[in-house]
């Protein structure tokens, strides 16, 4: 179980607990957080559950695997801190984790 | 002026399972997609990546699929209408008008969406300043390469469209190509041969950039490209390409009255007929309790849509079930002995 914290574009925080295994794509939509689309389901084809992670966290993340910069080159402003939501595994090690939403998904 | 049973909205695994039906029960169809190829979602997305859940089929390929099912249907000869989207969906006298961009008009007593999250359509750029010069000069897909010709074109993307047209148009225009990371997704030939020509000077390559803002009075003069830290160039432009890939768009079926709840339709689980009489919704654009977004479930919903279809399309006919192991009218359909 993991404690992650969602900030909207607009500010807004929401705070949850996710379960171990779920994604953090996931630990949003059930929880009707607003600002992750996820259109595909989580089979990385499609760049709706883009959010940014800031330095310290990016870095403790396990490293993306091959295929989700592609996806992000198509998301909406992507920078070196952009992640793909649903290929986020949530553990005890995610506890604390924050993730940023961007301003939309397209 | 298209006279029809049924048009289906998609021509994805769905569309053209739920198309295989309406032919079983002797229904006609016309199948419009946005796409310029069948297959939808399985095509375009993820046409080598194996499925494992398709019923008696333990492994195959969205490609596989799709061809699998376009043979499935062929002996009903349906009408594709590919690169079309429909537009508008009007009713009259208890049928529906549904009028494409292309101008195609068909007169229906049903209509199928099986649009998946919608209709794909190119990725635009973020910056509001591109709008103004959008399908002039700010183009996201060529259709006459000769207008580049002794040009100053700026290409975005690091995908095979981008690095293609920039391999294509470096042989007559001033190209300049700008990605948001070093690596490409292109295939490895065109990255290669990108390098390459970026060594010769033959194309300005700009790597860790995006698009800051479009200028220019009245024609595009200049682009503006800025780092992730800030630091910003100036770039001569007269066209600027950019391809972003796909997005999915729910798109003008959100204009035709129906409930919905978010991105999606909700249908009833008896026929997946939509709040709206003779307009049925299947596969991943509908929602009722329970639904699974998986190919097996559009093939259930596509079904059961088609008999829904029947009692519009033939009101003086009462259905009849029928097995097609039996049937000697849907052999005849099939064209089997």
């Amino acid at each position: 179980m993991a404690k992650i914290k969602y900030i909207e574009h607009n500010g807004k925080e929401h705070i949850v607990e996710v379960q171990n295994g779920l994604t953090v794509m996931e630990g949003a939509v059930q929880n009707d957080i607003p600002g992750i689309d996820a259109d595909c389901g989580g089979s990385m084809s499609c760049a709706t559950c883009h959010v940014y992670v800031k330095e310290d966290w990016y870095n403790k993340l396990p490293k993306k695997e091959m295929g989700e910069d592609d996806m992000l080159d198509q998301a909406y402003e992507p920078n070196s801190k952009s992640r793909l939501s649903c290929q986020i595994m949530v553990s005890d090690d995610l506890d604390g984790l924050t993730v940023h939403m961007p301003e939309k998904q397209i | 002026m298209i006279k029809t049973d049924v048009v289906i909205i998609g021509a994805g695994p769905t569309g053209l399972f739920c198309a295989h039906q309406l032919g079983i029960i002797g229904l006609k169809c016309e199948i419009v997609d946005n796409l310029d190829k069948i297959g939808g979602q399985c095509i375009e997305l993820y046409p080598d990546k194996p499925i494992y859940d398709i019923p008696a089929v333990p492994e195959c390929t969205g490609e596989e699929l799709t061809n699998n099912l376009i043979e499935q249907i062929k002996p009903f000869n349906f009408k594709f209408h590919l690169n079309d989207r429909v537009q508008e969906v009007t009713s009259e006298n208890e049928s529906w008008i549904v009028k494409t961009t292309s101008g195609k008009k068909f007169h229906t007593p049903n209509v199928v969406i099986a649009g998946g999250v919608g209709s794909f359509e190119p990725r635009k750029f973020t910056t509001k300043s591109a709008e103004k010069f959008d399908g002039t000069s700010v183009l996201y897909s060529i259709k006459d390469k000769t207008i580049f010709k002794d040009k100053s074109v700026v290409i975005f993307g690091g995908g095979d469209s981008a690095l293609d047209w920039a391999i294509e148009l470096s042989n007559t225009s001033n190209v300049s190509l700008i990605h948001r990371r070093d690596e490409f997704r292109g295939v490895p030939a065109s990255v290669k041969k990108i390098k390459e020509l970026s060594e010769k000077n033959i194309i300005k390559l700009f790597t860790k950039y995006s698009i800051k803002d479009v200028k220019g009075n009245g024609s595009l003069e200049e682009v503006e490209i800025k780092s992730e830290d800030g630091e910003s160039k100036i770039l001569k432009a007269d066209y600027v390409l950019g391809f972003f890939g796909l997005i999915m768009q729910l798109g003008p079926i959100a204009e035709w009255g129906l409930n919905l709840d978010k991105k999606v339709i909700p249908v009833n689980t008896e026929n997946f007929e939509t709040n709206k009489k003779g307009i049925f919704a299947i596969g991943d654009i509908c929602t009722y309790p329970g639904k699974l977004k998986l190919i097996l479930s559009g093939f259930h919903e596509g079904a059961l849509a088609a008999r829904g279809c029947f009692k519009y399309a033939r009101p003086n006919e009462k259905y009849r079930f029928e097995f097609t192991t039996a049937s000697n009218t849907i052999k005849d359909r099939l064209g089997v002995k």
